[in-house]
C-alpha cells in the first residue's frame, strides 16, 4: 500500500494541485458568497440576489463598463492581429530571401522578445509620458512652433474612447501574436508558398490562400487568450483611463474597495461576471487549439 | 531601396523599442524639466540619489525581493515533482491535472485576489509576507509547472537508470542529469518568476504610501490605482 503510494503519480502532483485548488476554490467560494451579501465580517448571512439585481439594472454603469471594456478589448485584439500577422509575414519572408537568415533572425526575435519582457505598466507609464498633454511629443510641438499651449495638444491617451490603452495594448501584444505566428510558418514546409508562386499566385493570393489559412487557428487561440487577458486586466485602464467610462475591472475593484461593505458584494459580481466571460473565451481558444493539435 | 526601406523600418522598429528606457532615463536624471522644453534642460542624479535614499524605496525594494525570491524558490520546488510526473508518464487523470493547473492562468488575478483577501483577512495572513507569497504563487505555479514539464517531455529516463547502473549514489547523480538536461528550461522558468520580482517589486514601489496590504493582488491593484490617482491627477 505505501510502496503503491509512493509511486502514483498523484503524491508527487499533490502538493502543487492543493495549493492551487485550496486557494483558488476558497477564493472564487467567497466571491461567491459575498456576491450573494453573505458578508461573514459583518455577520450578515442571509442570502439574497440584492447585488446581482442592483448591477444588472438596465440603468447601472455596469452596462457603460461592460461596452466600454468590450470595445477597447475587441478593437486591441484585432488590431494587433492584423499587424502581427503583417510583422510575421514580412518578418518571415525577409528571412527567408537574405543571405545569412541567422543573425538578422536572432535579432528579431530579440527584438520581439525584449518587448514582451517590458511590465505593462513600465510601457504604459513611458506612453503617458510620450503622448499626455505636457509630454514629450506635446513638448517637441511646441518646440516646432506647431502649439504655444499644452491644451492645444489632443487628447491621445487618458481619453473618453479608450484610445490610449487601445494603444497601449495593440503595441504590446503585437510581439506576443507575432512571435506566435512565426513558430506557425517556420514549422511549416516551406513549399507551400513556392508552389503557389510558381502557379502563379501574386503576392495577395499567396497571403490570402496560403499563410493566412495557414496561421489562422493558432492566430485565433492567441487572439482569444489576448482578449481574455485585456478584458480582465486591470493596471492599464486604471492608469491610462479616465473617471467615466472606466473599464470593467476598474469599477469592480472600486466597488470592493468602497468603505460601505454592502457595495463589495456588487464588487464581487462584477468580478465574478468577468471571470464567466474570460473563462468561456478561454474554452473556445483551448478547443480552437485542440482542433489544430489534431489536424 | 527596397533594402533602404527594410532597414529602416527595423530601425525604427528597435528605436520604438529601446525609446521607454531613454525616456525614464531622461525624466529620472533631470530636474526642472517644464513644459515647453523639447529635452532635459537641467541634468543632475539628485532626483535618483534622492528616490535611492528614500527609506520607502529602499524597505519597497528590499521587501519585494525577498518575496520575489521565496516565491521562486517555492514555485520551483513545488511544481518540479509534478512537471515532472506530468512530463514523463501517462496516468489516468492526467488530463483532468493539466485543466485544474490551467484554471488559475484564467481565472482573472482580480477576481482571485479579490476572493483571497476574505480568507487572508479571517486566517490573519492578511498583510503579511506569507500571505503575499501564497497569493502570488497562485498564477506562478502553473507557469513553472509548464515550462519544466516541457523540459521533461524531452527527458529520458534511462539517464537516471545508466547512472545508478554505473555506481551512482541515488541523489547526486539524479541531479546532475536533471541540470545536464534541463538547464535552459529552469532558467527560463526562472526568468518568468523573475517577472514577478519585478511585478512584486513594483508593487511595494506603488505602496509607499499605505503598509496595509492584503494580498499580493490587493498590492498591485489597489497600490497602482493609487500611485496613478496621487501622480497623474
Amino acid at each position: 500500500m505505501l510502496h503503491k503510494l509512493r509511486f502514483s503519480p498523484y503524491t508527487s502532483l499533490a502538493p502543487a494541485l492543493i495549493l492551487i485548488l485550496v486557494m483558488l476554490g476558497a477564493s472564487l467560494l467567497y466571491a461567491i458568497a459575498e456576491s450573494l451579501g453573505f458578508i461573514s465580517v459583518i455577520n450578515q448571512s442571509e442570502v439574497n440576489f440584492k447585488a446581482w439585481r442592483i448591477t444588472l439594472t438596465s440603468d447601472s454603469e455596469f452596462w457603460v463598463s461592460l461596452g466600454f471594456s468590450l470595445w477597447v478589448s475587441i478593437t486591441s485584439t484585432i488590431l494587433a492581429s492584423i499587424f502581427a500577422l503583417l510583422v510575421a509575414v514580412w518578418l518571415s519572408e525577409h528571412r527567408a530571401k537574405s543571405e545569412n537568415p541567422q543573425s538578422g533572425a536572432k535579432w528579431d526575435t530579440l527584438a520581439l522578445n525584449w518587448n514582451l519582457a517590458f511590465p505593462h505598466l513600465v510601457w504604459a507609464t513611458a506612453l503617458l509620458l510620450f503622448l499626455s498633454q505636457s509630454g514629450l511629443l506635446a513638448r517637441w510641438a511646441a518646440s516646432l512652433g506647431i502649439i504655444t499651449f499644452t491644451d492645444q495638444f489632443p487628447v491621445l491617451i487618458r481619453d473618453r474612447f479608450g484610445f490610449g490603452i487601445i494603444l497601449h495594448y495593440v503595441t504590446k501584444e503585437i510581439p506576443f501574436l507575432a512571435l506566435i505566428i512565426l513558430s506557425i510558418l517556420q514549422s511549416q514546409p516551406i513549399g507551400y508558398d513556392v508552389v503557389a508562386e510558381n502557379l502563379g499566385a501574386n503576392r495577395w493570393q499567396k497571403l490570402r490562400y496560403v499563410t493566412i489559412p495557414q496561421v489562422l487557428p493558432a492566430l485565433l487561440a492567441g487572439a482569444l487568450l489576448v482578449f481574455g487577458f485585456i478584458f480582465s486586466s486591470y493596471e492599464v485602464p486604471a492608469l491610462l483611463g479616465i473617471g467615466y467610462p472606466r473599464a470593467l475591472p476598474v469599477l469592480a475593484l472600486r466597488f470592493f474597495l468602497n468603505p460601505d461593505l454592502l457595495a463589495r458584494s456588487e464588487g464581487m459580481v462584477i468580478s465574478l461576471i468577468i471571470t464567466i466571460i474570460v473563462i468561456l473565451v478561454a474554452m473556445v481558444s483551448l478547443k480552437l487549439a485542440d482542433k489544430e493539435n489534431k489536424t | 531601396m527596397r533594402k533602404a526601406i527594410t532597414l529602416s523600418l527595423r530601425i525604427l522598429l528597435y528605436f520604438i523599442l529601446v525609446a521607454p528606457l531613454l525616456l525614464f532615463i531622461a525624466y529620472g536624471f533631470s530636474t526642472r524639466w517644464f513644459f515647453p522644453a523639447p529635452f532635459p534642460t537641467e541634468l543632475t542624479t539628485l532626483t535618483f540619489a534622492r528616490a535611492m535614499n528614500d527609506s520607502r524605496t529602499l524597505t519597497g525594494l528590499h521587501e519585494g525581493l525577498l518575496i520575489a525570491i521565496i516565491v521562486s524558490l517555492l514555485s520551483l520546488t513545488l511544481a518540479f515533482p509534478a512537471a515532472r510526473v506530468l512530463g514523463l508518464r501517462q496516468f489516468r487523470g492526467r488530463q483532468f491535472a493539466w485543466l485544474l493547473l490551467f484554471l488559475p492562468t484564467v481565472v482573472p488575478p482580480l477576481a482571485i485576489g479579490m476572493g483571497l483577501n476574505i480568507l487572508f483577512l479571517q486566517l490573519g495572513l492578511a498583510g503579511t509576507i506569507f500571505g503575499v507569497v501564497l497569493a502570488h504563487l497562485v498564477p506562478t505555479l502553473p507557469y513553472t509547472i509548464f515550462t519544466l514539464s516541457s523540459a521533461f517531455a524531452r527527458y529520458d529516463e534511462n539517464f537516471e537508470h545508466q547512472a545508478l547502473a554505473l555506481g551512482a549514489k541515488p541523489n547526486a547523480d539524479i541531479f546532475q542529469c536533471y541540470f545536464a538536461d534541463d538547464d535552459s528550461q529552469s532558467s527560463s522558468s526562472d526568468i518568468i518568476c523573475l517577472s514577478n520580482f519585478m511585478e512584486s517589486i513594483f508593487a511595494h514601489f506603488a505602496d509607499w504610501r499605505r503598509k496595509d496590504y492584503h494580498s499580493a493582488y490587493f498590492v498591485i491593484c489597489g497600490g497602482f490605482g493609487r500611485r496613478s490617482s496621487y501622480h497623474w491627477n
